[in-house]
């Protein structure tokens, strides 16, 4: 008989992010949170690395600018867009209720039991409103407004 | 008409660590009577289908928190949740996610008791005689005692690990269940623990991994809220380093009741015990 493991491992991993259940808006928007996080860490690092070649001379500079032109990367600078307004209002709700704001006080839990999260629900859907209301401005911008 | 009641279909995922490589789904078909549970269900097939099933249950009525399982998408108790009451025709159980499978529905819960053990859950005191040889009750008004009896409601079920998904992936992550433990204990009148206990709870895998996903307070039985006792606890720390908290001092103990005259027909008390 083939040796198994004493126990199955069973972590979800990053499945754990989106998937792996049915849960409330608010898991949903963390890994919202997570994935435009790591977008705008992407998007530092290859911001630091154009820049940098700046110091090649002016002629590795506009070499460097000159590949960002096409459409594909206007497409990825208005991703970044929706990825810090996204982020950035969010944030801000993350902080408030980490000094323990939006949500009340300490109470005895009486069925049927409404936690904190549900109290503070009403804001993370104003977050949602004000990213989506940025996120039409701002493509209206680039791609209609702003097109040369 | 017939007054049998109708079926219901059971697809529980069976692992076998001796036999089975990975883990399957197995079929089953109960008769769904008004009012059956999910581990009355699971109970049926072990009688009379299948005595191999296995699983952890106690006490039937939410209290002991033994039966938490992954049921149609969600961490719950089985034994707190009936069969029409989750919709559609077909139940579908797993063992909680985020921790290792024993076997069928079994999940080894080791590392959420080492969790819970390493936040020291009970009262610190820095007078530890009166803590060993006690001369009485630590006193503790109405008002203090609301501050944190909603987290001292956990039952230790581990459902709220099973719907985090930072425990998903890190696994050094105290959770929500040890968090909120830590936080009831530091937010107890009587305790002078916080600094001992904040060098378990600040750490990199400690209460700011927590980025407040809700998914904790979402599939709570109890309505312990974790997520908002994790929240309280930052609060907690970003007052204490801007010098905002006052040098806690545990409430004293109460003294002996004067004058007091009880209530015709009451009994007396027994005889203090220590």
């Amino acid at each position: 008989m083939a040796e198994t493991a004493k126990h199955y491992k069973n972590r979800l991993g990053l499945w754990g992010w989106l998937g792996g259940g049915r849960y409330g808006l608010e898991r949903y928007a963390y890994a919202l949170h997570r994935i435009t996080g790591m977008g705008i860490l992407l998007y530092f690092v290859l911001h630091i690395f154009v820049t940098g070649s700046r110091l090649g001379g002016r002629e590795s500079w506009t070499k460097w600018m000159g590949g960002f032109e096409s459409g594909i990367f206007e497409v990825g600078e208005y991703l970044v867009f929706i990825a810090v307004a996204y982020h950035a209002l969010n944030g801000i709700r993350l902080a408030l209720t980490e000094l323990g704001l939006l949500m009340g006080k300490p109470t005895r839990p009486l069925f049927p039991y409404r936690s904190a999260v549900l109290k503070q629900r009403p804001v993370l859907i104003l977050v949602m409103v004000l990213a989506a209301v940025l996120i039409i401005a701002g493509g209206l911008d680039f791609f209609l407004l702003g097109a040369e | 008409m017939s007054d049998a009641p109708k079926k219901v279909i059971f697809e529980v995922l069976r692992y076998n660590p001796g036999v089975d490589a990975r883990p399957r789904m197995q079929s089953y078909e109960v008769p769904a009577p008004k009012g059956l549970t999910v581990l009355d269900g699971l109970l049926w097939i072990k009688e009379n289908l299948d005595p191999t099933l296995s699983w952890r249950s106690s006490c039937r009525m939410g209290v002991c928190g033994s039966c938490a399982m992954f049921i149609n998408g969600k961490p719950r108790l089985a034994c707190a949740n009936q069969v029409a009451h989750l919709g559609g025709g077909k139940v579908v159980v797993k063992p909680l996610p985020n921790y290792d499978i024993i076997r069928d529905l079994v999940p080894d819960l080791e590392p959420f008791f080492a969790k819970h053990a390493a936040i020291k859950p009970f009262l610190i005191r820095k007078n530890v005689e009166e803590l060993e040889n006690p001369s009485g009750e630590f006193f503790q008004s109405r008002e203090e005692l609301i501050n944190y009896i909603q987290f001292a409601y956990c039952i230790k079920c581990g459902a709220c690990l099973a719907a985090c998904p930072t425990v998903a992936t890190d696994a050094s992550f105290l959770g929500p269940q040890a968090l909120a433990q830590a936080w009831r204990y530091t937010s107890d009148s009587r305790d002078e623990g916080a600094a001992e206990r904040g060098k378990e709870v600040f750490t990199a895998h400690g209460a700011f991994r927590c980025h407040f996903a809700g998914a904790c307070s979402d599939v709570c039985p109890k309505g312990v809220d974790p997520a908002f006792a994790i929240q309280l606890m930052k609060q907690f720390m970003f007052r204490e380093k801007l010098g905002g908290c006052k040098e806690k001092h545990g409430t004293e103990v109460a003294p002996p009741v004067e004058n007091w005259t009880p209530r015709e027909g009451i009994p007396k008390p027994p005889d203090h015990s220590v």
